[in-house]
């Protein structure tokens, strides 16, 4: 069963669209919330990653902060 | 294993070095913290040669696929500690391991210059950054303070002024720096308070950040703030380079081959004293630097 993944990021942010690459190139399907059209989900971002900092992604209630191939790697069991 | 080459940093310069390592069929390996370093936070490029328009993601994304055709080595997210030299090879401390190699090529460029006061560290992310592009939609109707006067510093509160409720700048010199029509907009909008002759002391807050102290003049005050934006400049990223010449700015001392005072360890771009941080400029004395290796490793095997 493939993991559902939540990546959280601005349109803006280099360290967000390699993380988006690096998923992509990867076969990972995700859903890609902007957190500058969304509020909401922008403050849902912050109380579960405790920070204000994008990207942020959620593996299956993991969640990573920032690009870090190898976590995001282990994380994902590729 | 022993490479014949280490090369510190992706952005412009690292990444060209690597091209013409490759191309001169080296063993060598980039290590490094990012890709495209500050090619790939900048806004639009038209400076550089063959493209009259692109974006610094786009452009950093053009410098990758390029490394990338060569199959390139890249260990990413590795930050360089120590360099040592051990006999005729150089160790590379590194926060993910060691390695070695001949000769090594710094180019790790230069990163956001920190305020260094207390609480800067501990809210790092937690409503302070360095970014205003990546992290200022998070601060949507919130109240926030930019650190800074120059023309870094201006852009960010051009950004903010649209997303924020009300925009602080702290600004340390007795007026504004920058260029004239970012200055011009700043102090016509409404929502946007200058503030000069200003210091920050500290950050404060709980969980996040919820304030900055500051010093006017003589006078201590506390500004109610959710966002911290530090945009006071850069320094150069040469910390670990302890037994390489720097000047006073702490930028590698090269000559017109990129060698330092060591021999054997090499430096291109924007962490160098080279004059002109620009793209351009990064990514020429890059393929320098790799040729100026590539001849003293052949000399020395």
């Amino acid at each position: 069963m493939a993991k559902k993944v939540t990546v959280y990021s601005t349109p803006t942010c280099p360290f967000c669209i390699r993380a988006k690459q690096f998923l992509k190139e990867s076969n990972i399907q995700f859903a890609d919330i902007d957190v500058s059209e969304d509020q909401n989900k922008a403050q849902e971002m912050i109380e579960r990653s405790g920070q204000m900092g994008v990207p942020v992604i959620d593996i299956e209630g993991e969640i990573i902060v920032g690009f870090d191939k190898e976590k995001l790697k282990e994380a994902l069991g590729i | 294993m022993v490479y014949d080459l280490i090369i510190i940093g992706a952005g412009p310069a690292g990444i060209t070095a690597s091209v013409y390592a490759a191309r001169n069929r080296l063993n060598f390996l980039v290590v490094t913290k990012d890709i495209g370093g500050q090619t790939a936070w900048s806004g639009d490029v038209e400076n550089y040669t063959g493209y009259q328009f692109i974006t610094g993601p786009d452009l950093a994304a053009k410098f990758e696929e390029h490394m990338r055709k060569y199959g390139i080595a890249v260990k990413e997210n590795v930050e360089a500690v120590d360099i040592k030299k051990a006999g005729k090879t150089f160790l590379i401390n590194t926060d993910k391991g060691e390695y070695e190699a001949r000769a090594v090529i710094i180019a790790s460029g230069k990163i956001s210059k920190e305020l260094g006061v207390p609480g800067e560290k501990e809210f790092k992310n937690r409503g302070l950054t360095y970014c205003a592009t990546c992290d200022g939609p998070l601060f949507s109707g919130k109240d926030v303070a930019v650190v800074g006067g120059g023309n870094s510093a201006l852009d960010a509160v051009l950004q903010l002024m649209k997303i924020a409720r009300r925009v602080y700048v702290i600004n340390i010199n007795p007026r504004l720096g920058g260029d004239a029509v970012m200055r011009d907009k700043i102090e016509a909008g409404s929502t946007v308070t200058v503030l000069n002759n200003s210091q920050v002391t500290s950050v404060i807050g709980d969980k996040m950040v919820t304030g900055i102290k500051i010093k006017r003049g003589d006078k201590e005050e506390l500004l109610s703030v959710q966002g911290v934006f530090v945009e006071i400049g850069l320094v150069p990223n040469s910390g670990f380079a302890k037994k390489v010449d720097k000047n006073a700015y702490g930028e590698i001392k090269v000559n017109c081959k990129n060698e330092t005072n060591v021999a054997g360890i090499f430096a291109a771009g924007d962490v160098t004293d080279v004059p002109e941080k620009q793209i351009v400029i990064a990514a020429g004395e890059g393929s320098k630097a790799a040729l100026a290796a590539f001849r003293y490793i052949n000399q020395n095997r």
